[in-house]
């Protein structure tokens, strides 16, 4: 767990703060932090399936101002973790995301999956947005295949595996639908069918949840975390809801509000399969809530003091 | 209920085109102006049947349609490449954008003469003019509607592996639809009008033209029954072809039918 964070040289170590348990036989109820173990000297090293090496990004608001946006972000991430992002809005960690999928190209810094620099777009990076992104103008099934298409799948593979993946999110019946005769969560669910259908090594997940009801939301997380151990792909998880977060992640990385760095990474060591409710996610959540706050706050009065927020110049074009 | 409203609605149609009709009729028959100045129905129906019956206006028709489909789908092939140049170009946005809007004032058979020169007295001009017709409308509706169009689009066209022509076929341009099928049918019906105009000028064959020789043989029947022809012939176009689009758009994107 605190390999990870071993990387990071610009963060101190004390501010890993790993999340353990509470021991059956502790009555006391509360978090044991334990202090920082260093892991012994690996034989191979490892390459991280997704590398941030000091990266940048400046925007140009729409009153001309310069604005740094990313604050030299160092991450790493292994191959088959669940990382998770949270962080006040107006972090950039959507921007984050983008910059990984190629999207749009950091200011200064490198991105490397597997080792390789990241110079655009990638099917093996695919992102979920929060509203979902699905084809209005396709079917369901179309919308899972476009991605093979786009690669030049041949019909009869392409067929195959929208069966599949529309099973894998159980949704195997609406193939012949469009996006708008669906509910919210089986949108989201065709947009995880239709990122898996591409195969990508890493998902990239903007906030996907966060338009969801409760029920709906607690679902898509068991699928998730299903669909994620069945394929064993990374993921990067966006979302500013600290108890989804460690729900979900084997580690949270904590962002500061303008300029985005890197705040506290948390290593979440809480046996799956997790629930939203659970008293030990929650204590966990509550730890890292009380370092958002004061991001939240810095966010807050940015807010009042400029009176209105600086709008953010959505720099990605098609 | 439902069949009651349409009911209801062909009804009203029936009562006021049968007003109209009467009106038309009643006017012709006070014989207030001459009939060489403003025919009967009854001379616009015969001027109709032995247009037809000789197939004078069947071949207007087929030479007219021809043009237009031609000069039409040119401007919409170009009129989409230079509305998503203008629209995805800041320096061609700031100098082509406002030489468009100014020259969308400019009527098109304003270019006539110059087709002339350039093409010589032949389809080709009338092509040219057919274009400058409606290639700005189709420009325009591009560009506005590349603007409008969500832009998470075409970043998850991007992110699904999709690029250059591909990008614009499968993701660019549906996404675009919506939002320039009104622009699409304002170009057609300027096409449609350039056209005419065009052939009125010119011994063209086409619909302008039979219109002009009516008007030569001094024969308002048949200047009126050509009118009649090429009001219908817009009015099925947009009512079939554009009505039809805006109808499977709605119902695949699911928006509420425009009525």
């Amino acid at each position: 767990m605190n390999a990870s964070a071993q990387h990071i040289p610009t963060e101190l170590p004390n501010s890993v703060q790993p999340f353990r348990p509470t021991p059956p036989g502790n009555s006391g109820g509360k978090v044991v932090a334990l202090p920082l173990e260093l892991p012994a000297p690996r034989a191979l090293p490892v390459i991280a399936k997704v590398g941030l090496r000091e990266i940048c990004l400046r925007y140009r608001t729409h009153t001309g101002d310069r604005l740094l946006a990313l604050d030299r972000i160092n991450l790493e991430v292994k191959a088959g973790e669940f990382l998770c992002v949270v962080g006040p809005s107006g972090c950039g960690k959507s921007t984050l995301l983008h910059l990984i999928a190629g999207l749009q190209p950091p200011t200064s810094g490198q991105i490397l999956v597997d080792g390789n620099p990241v110079e655009g777009p990638g099917t093996d990076r695919i992102m979920i947005f929060q509203e979902h992104g699905l084809f209005p103008w396709l079917t369901v099934g179309q919308n899972v295949e476009f991605g093979m298409k786009m690669k030049g799948v041949g019909r009869a593979e392409r067929e195959e595996k929208t069966r599949y993946y529309l099973r894998l999110v159980h949704l195997a019946k609406f193939e012949k639908s469009y996006i708008h005769q669906l509910s919210g969560g089986m949108r989201q669910r065709v947009a995880i069918a239709r990122a898996l259908a591409t195969e990508p090594d890493v998902l990239l997940m903007d906030e996907p949840f966060g338009a969801l009801d409760a029920q709906t939301r607690d679902l898509l997380h068991d699928e998730l975390e299903r669909i994620w151990s069945d394929t064993g792909c990374t993921i990067i998880f966006v979302t500013h809801n600290v108890r989804e977060a460690v729900r979900l992640g084997d580690r949270v990385v904590l962002l500061t509000f303008r300029p985005g760095r890197v705040k506290t990474e948390f290593p979440v060591d809480l046996p799956r399969p997790r629930h939203l409710e659970d008293p030990a996610v929650a204590r966990a959540a509550g730890q890292i809530l009380v370092q958002l706050r004061d991001e939240i706050n810095r966010s807050l009065e940015a807010e009042y003091a400029e009176g209105v927020k600086p709008r953010i110049e959505p720099g990605v074009e098609a | 209920m439902k069949t009651n409203q349409i009911m209801k609605r062909a009804a009203r149609y029936v009562i006021f085109y049968a007003a109209l009709f009467g009106l038309w009729t009643l006017l012709a028959e006070l014989k207030i102006w001459p009939p060489y100045l403003f025919p009967t129905p009854w001379g616009v129906a015969e001027a109709l049947y032995a247009g037809f019956k000789d197939h004078t206006y069947w071949i207007a028709m087929r030479v007219s349609m021809e043009r237009v489909l031609i000069g039409y789908s040119i401007s919409v092939v170009l009129g989409m490449i230079l509305g998503l140049g203008v629209a995805s170009n800041k320096f061609l946005e700031q100098t082509m954008g406002g030489l468009l809007v100014s020259l969308q004032s400019l009527p098109s058979i304003c270019w006539w003469p110059l087709a002339l020169l350039w093409f010589g007295l032949n389809q080709n001009a009338i092509l040219f003019v057919v274009i400058m017709g409606s290639l700005l409308s189709v420009t325009l509706a591009m560009e506005d509607g590349r603007k409008q169009m969500p832009k998470i689009f075409g970043m998850a066209g991007r992110n699904l592996g999709a690029k250059g022509f591909k990008l614009f076929w499968y993701v660019l341009l549906p996404a675009c639809l919506p939002f320039i099928v009104s622009g699409l049918k304002q170009g057609w019906a300027f096409a449609w009008r350039s056209l005419i105009t065009a052939e009125m000028l010119y011994l063209s064959l086409g619909l302008g033209q039979v219109l002009m020789m009516g008007r030569d043989l001094n024969d308002m029947s048949a200047v009126v029954a050509v009118m009649i022809l090429i009001i219908a012939i817009g009015y099925i176009i947009d009512g079939v072809v554009f009505k039809g689009m805006e109808r499977h758009l709605q119902n695949k994107w699911g928006l509420a039918p425009a009525t």
